[in-house]
């Protein structure tokens, strides 16, 4: 145990680690059959005098130190695998640390998902209650609230249907209400921002900001880097489940984004660590998994880098454990920022995929995109959801060469989308001379 | 999302688990008012898009009832009609499967609410409990058609129904324990979604719902350990209750008793061992 003095802090963050066995999904996701097979093997491995092969494991979060005062909102950033999402499941007490601890002074509330516990059979008025509950608010709480909150989700109407009824829109404007409703000295959000249209995240941000101004703690993760630039007013950059820099939000947030998400090879991805899926959704099935992107150029090279109006391929790598008459695969183009550009939707496909790995190719004859730095997340679905990866591969577009402008200004002035244009040359209108008087 | 289930002005300390067990009774009462709500959403969830919808609950005895007095009653002519062979497995059959529908639906109810489980924190036994307390209100209400077939057969209960109170809260100590114990297991392995029914029907003979104990012939040490079954007592004893007739000495009511604590306790225990890996594995 470490002496913990410093009593103005609401969090404190000592050596906190957690180790995830590789394999481990296999082995506890299978059934009794697979454990009794793996403890025969090593049992096997014992009686020939030899050492069982060790399970490999990785730390998700390697032992991390640090503080976040009473009302103090912290940003944390890193990319995928990176252990966000581990210290705050940690924080939340949903799992637990292997190693070190975390003291916390106050009620926490954590908020990794909207709309948990909802349950579409339920109406909005009963939701509303057991998603409370759940929370953790007391059933008074939520009846001095309840009024406000369906104000607040603006949902009064349907209130008495049920929420399987609502459309999406209204379902996450619900959903949030409940949770945004609390009243926690200690908040924690994950990612709630990367759902919903422009107005729903307004929405979000301004009532974060306003918990931060009643003096809420805040810890905030985001791959939205406005957000945390607006809101935190500390940052913390986690890099491989360790602590990378711990700082002011325009220092820290500028350092990420210019190291990029640095891979080996620019314009590929490897996808098939487990360290990549720790912040995966539990309910997708994992039957057919992304094993691989590339980003090919018009010379099928691969490439990290593309000019304005190229022509872009990208192939992805999958495997499949299973057999699947139907796949539908999306690619979500977003900037560095968060902001989704566009999608490319494969639809519903009529497929015939047999245990195995296989490729599957898409192409952008044009790349409509400005120059900037862009994320494409990866997400696949069967009729049931099973992949989905957030940030899988990074690409930068380049504008003509020769012109050196910060991407980031030119954003400011030519938007983020390049759109096929063609303008004509000015032509006078009306008369086409001046009228003259003849005598 | 917030963690009312303590104090806002206490420090509370993360770090991994020591070895002992802590129950955490103090945490399960405050999360009172969710088990509630939780048992409310089971209630109203559970008979959706169904078309017999709550018939279901009294359903499933009076079939049992058919079945049971059709094979054995008149196939196997075990029981001559005076000791109203239909009414001894009615009886039998509301409490069994007040108990074997409490312990299937909670051995599911983790791995039916993992989602939750990964996501928010709250005190994981709320969610394998909430399904024994839903069973009670089906429990009523097959036990008000157990009544009025009970009068078309001109058998009427006494003031010793009220036996049937203790007899009832033994099987749903031993619902909770094993129903518990299963939904931990369940996250880790899920051949417990076949080996429960299947387990269940065993049990089934195992406890005289269709015989009565006296029936048997049993002699010791067979005899001890049948009446460890902790539903061998609560059907004997709930039977008596509404029926009269022979009921079990109080060494057999302790005998089982013991074996429902034994589970409540060994269930839970193992449950709470077991949770802390809950979100990492379901």
């Amino acid at each position: 145990m470490s002496s913990l003095t410093s009593s103005d802090a609401a969090i404190e963050v000592r050596d906190l680690a957690k180790r995830y066995r590789l394999g481990q999904a296999e082995v506890l996701h299978g059934s009794l059959r697979d454990a009794v097979a793996d403890a025969a093997a090593r049992a096997l491995h014992l009686a020939r005098g030899r050492r069982p092969p060790k399970r490999e494991a990785i730390w998700a979060l390697d032992h991390v130190t640090f503080d976040v005062g009473r009302g103090e909102v912290l940003g944390i950033v890193g990319r995928n695998g990176a252990g966000k999402t581990t210290l705050l499941k940690i924080l939340s007490r949903i799992t637990e640390p292997t190693h070190g601890e975390a003291r916390i002074r106050g009620r926490v509330g954590s908020l990794l998902e909207v709309g948990t516990g909802f349950h579409g059979d339920l109406t909005g008025r009963e939701n509303i209650f057991l998603n409370g509950a759940i929370l953790g608010m007391r059933r008074r709480e939520i009846q001095a609230k309840f009024d406000e909150i369906v104000a607040f989700a603006d949902v009064e109407r349907f209130i008495d249907t049920p929420v399987k009824r609502y459309s999406s829109g209204m379902y996450l404007r619900l959903a949030f209400a409940v949770a945004a409703h609390l009243e926690p000295e200690i908040l924690i959000v994950d990612e709630v921002l990367a759902v919903g249209d422009a107005a729903f995240q307004r929405k979000c941000l301004g009532k974060m900001s306003e918990a931060s101004g009643e003096g809420r703690t805040v810890l905030l993760v985001s791959h939205n880097m406005s957000a945390i630039m607006q809101l935190a007013k500390k940052c913390l950059w986690l890099d491989s489940g360790k602590v990378r820099a711990l700082g002011a939000p325009n220092e820290i947030v500028t350092a990420y984004l210019s190291e990029g998400h640095v891979s080996e090879q620019p314009g590929f991805a490897d996808l098939r660590g487990p360290a990549i899926r720790v912040g995966v959704p539990k309910q997708t099935q994992k039957e057919i998994l992304f094993e691989s992107v590339r980003l090919l150029d018009v010379g099928e090279r691969t490439s990290g880098v593309f000019f304005e109006g190229e022509p872009m391929r990208i192939e992805l790598g999958l495997r499949s454990n299973v057999r699947a008459s139907r796949l539908e695969v999306l690619c979500k183009f977003s900037t560095l920022e968060g902001t989704l550009v566009f999608t490319l939707a494969s639809g519903a496909m009529e497929v015939d995929i047999e245990p195995g790995a296989f490729a599957l190719p898409v192409e952008i004859p044009r790349l409509p995109l400005r120059r900037g730095n862009y994320l494409i997340d990866l997400y696949m679905l069967t009729s049931l959801p099973q992949d989905d990866i957030r940030g899988a591969v990074e690409f930068e577009v380049a504008g003509p060469q020769g012109v050196v402008t910060d991407p980031r200004r030119v954003r400011d002035y030519l938007g983020v989308v390049d759109v096929e244009q063609s303008w004509g040359l000015p032509e006078r209108v009306g008369e086409s001379s001046p009228a003259t008087i003849t005598g | 999302m917030a963690v009312a289930y303590r104090d806002s002005s206490d420090i509370h300390v993360i770090r991994p688990a020591a070895h002992w067990v802590d129950l955490g009774a103090g945490e399960l009462w405050r999360g009172r008012e969710l088990l509630y709500f939780l048992t409310v959403r089971d209630l109203k969830v559970r008979y959706k898009q169904t078309f017999l919808g709550i018939v279901w609950a009294v359903l499933q005895p009076v079939m049992y009832m058919i079945v049971f007095t059709l094979f054995f009653g008149r196939l196997v002519g075990l029981y001559s009609p005076s000791q109203k062979y239909a009414l001894l497995t009615l009886t039998g059959s509301v409490i069994w499967l007040f108990f074997a529908n409490s312990v299937t639906l909670s051995s599911s109810s983790l791995v039916g609410s993992s989602n939750l489980i990964t996501k928010v924190y709250f005190p994981r036994l709320l969610s394998a409990s909430s399904p024994v307390f839903a069973g009670l209100v089906d429990l009523a209400l097959s036990s008000g058609v157990m009544l009025v077939i009970m009068a078309g057969y001109d058998t009427f209960p006494t003031w010793r129904m009220v036996v049937a109170v203790p007899f009832l809260l033994l099987a749903i100590g031993a619902a909770l324990g094993v129903g518990a114990w299963l939904a931990a297991l369940n996250v880790k392995y899920r051949d417990v979604r076949f080996a429960v029914p299947f387990l269940l029907q065993l049990w089934l003979f195992a406890s005289s719902v269709f015989y009565t104990f006296a029936a048997l012939h049993l002699h010791n040490p067979w005899r001890t350990v049948y009446w460890l079954n902790p539903m061998a007592a609560v059907v004997e004893g709930w039977r008596w209750a509404w029926l009269g007739g022979p009921h079990p000495t109080y060494a057999e009511v302790g005998l089982g008793t013991l074996g429902g604590a034994v589970a409540l306790v060994a269930g839970i225990v193992y449950f709470r061992r077991k949770e802390r890996e809950f979100a990492d594995i379901v």
